[in-house]
């Protein structure tokens, strides 16, 4: 069995380029360009409105809360306002990043920063990782986002319900941003020309919470925090739970997106903190197609996709049983059957198998079986 | 000195719009701007050379088809995140209906 080497810097990295598996191409289905052409459309309109709503929803929420503090009666407003704040602000940072929410780009740059901060993510930095994301998606070494680390550690993952993992991180990487600049590995994907900005927005974001801690200690109340910083913990369950079911237990170091990203039927509710990113294959595959016309893309391609999940609870139950196979034996991945209407599964590169060498000649091993769900 | 070649027919393209155009080991993208006008640059991006003939054209841009950078296809220039270098671009003429690029 491989173990595998995450670190941006290590040998999986360096395999993953040496193989030519980051320069193969992506299967993608095929689309008559007018049909993706109507689908791709940039609009103001319906990001407008939501991001009116949000940010709403988010001054009504929290205005209730300081008004009610510290009675227990704020406690729902805290809960439905560190939902908005600690979540939606993921899914507003990953649109706005492609600059696909709106049409008009300033309007992109606008919630796209406030978001960066409100997610505890430095905006100069996580717009390239999630480049990479999207070229070399679950490439292990090379992809920056991969949210579940083979073997899995579920201990982690449910503390990191809370976002514990994820501030943990954040306060000594923009630390360091703000004093020398981007990490040794976040030169691997940050171009030098850039480094001057990831040190100017970890400052601005530095700045606003040392104001904040600053304000709370002169009024000795934790009350500014529950309002900036704080929500990015009590409120981050709900990106962590659909984060998860995005590629959760699916295969890794492949170069067909349905065979490592995950198409989840939602709620509405959940559909407008998440903003539609439950269409996960579909957004993969076609980044480029806004929030909002992905439920089209949807229709148009699902007969070459594998069936989605019903729901959040079954998709679940599809993964969860997975992770645990993962930590006996972690080259287990899921592979979901296709319909009859779609094409093969793309398998070249399926071979390579990372952490496994040939010690005579430092190329990666022959394939070894991978164990499927239907085993 | 120029080297004009006949690429395709003005029809070829829908107003605001793209198609790729091979020549030889060389690939190029034409444009057919809002106002009528058509442009060329090289076909691939320069962040991780993706073909931009399925990208978006919208106004003057042109928005890479894999992590939607874009660049201002009249000019080359590049004007979003992650495209950092700029396209390079060729002169265009159209004559009888037909749209030629100068290869020079």
């Amino acid at each position: 069995m491989a173990t595998r080497d995450y670190s941006l810097l290590g040998a999986d990295a360096r395999r993953a380029v040496e193989s030519g598996l980051t320069a193969a191409e992506w299967y993608h289905t095929e689309v008559p360009r007018k049909v993706m052409k109507d689908l791709m459309a940039r609009s103001d309109g319906p990001a407008i409105r939501d991001t009116i709503l949000l940010y709403g929803l988010m001054i009504v929420f929290a205005g209730a809360g300081i008004a009610l503090w510290p009675s227990w009666w704020s406690a729902p407003f805290w809960l439905a306002y560190g939902v908005l704040y600690g979540s939606a602000s993921d899914s507003r940072w990953h649109e706005c990043s492609h600059g696909t929410a709106f049409r008009t780009p300033w309007m992109n740059n606008a919630v796209y920063q406030i978001a960066s901060f409100m997610i505890m993510r430095n905006p100069a930095t996580w717009r390239w990782s999630h480049a990479r994301h999207h070229s070399e998606t679950y490439f292990v070494g090379r992809d920056p986002e991969i949210a579940v680390m083979r073997p899995p550690e579920l201990a982690k993952l449910i503390l990191n319900i809370f976002g514990i993992l994820d501030v943990m991180a954040f306060v000594p990487r923009i630390l360091h941003n703000a004093a020398f600049g981007p990490t040794a590995e976040e030169k691997t994907f940050v171009p030098q020309s850039e480094w001057g900005k990831v040190r100017r927005a970890a400052l601005v974001h530095v700045a606003i919470y040392a104001a904040t801690i600053a304000l709370a200690l002169w009024m000795g109340s934790i009350l500014p925090l529950m309002v900036i910083g704080l929500p990015r913990i009590y409120g981050a369950w709900h990106h962590i739970m659909t984060g998860l079911l995005q590629h959760g237990g699916l295969a890794d170091n492949v170069i067909d997106h349905r065979l490592n990203s995950r198409t989840v039927y939602m709620n509405p509710v959940s559909r407008f903190i998440y903003w539609n990113m439950n269409y996960h294959v579909e957004h993969h595959m076609f980044p480029m197609v806004p929030y909002h016309a992905l439920p089209r893309l949807h229709e148009t391609i699902k007969g070459d996709l594998p069936p989605p999940n019903r729901s959040i609870a079954e998709g679940f139950r599809e993964m969860w049983p997975a992770f645990k196979r993962q930590m006996k034996y972690e080259d287990y991945f899921l592979k979901r059957d296709l319909p009859p209407t779609a094409k093969p599964y793309r398998e070249d590169f399926h071979q390579y198998v990372p952490g496994h060498m040939r010690p005579d000649t430092n190329t990666a091993a022959p394939a070894m079986p991978a164990p499927t769900a239907a085993e | 000195m120029s080297n004009w070649i006949d690429a395709c027919a003005t029809d070829d393209i829908d107003e605001e719009d793209l198609i790729r155009f091979d020549h030889g080991s060389q690939t190029f993208a034409i444009y057919h701007s809002p106002e009528g006008t058509f442009h060329a640059t090289a076909g691939l991006c320069t962040h991780e050379d993706v073909h931009l003939c399925n990208g978006l054209v919208m106004g003057h841009m042109i928005e890479c088809p894999k992590h939607n950078g874009q660049f201002d296809y009249r000019t080359g220039e590049a004007m979003r995140a992650p495209v950092c270098v700029n396209l390079k671009t060729y002169p265009v003429k159209v004559e009888g209906g037909r749209v030629f690029l100068d290869l020079a």
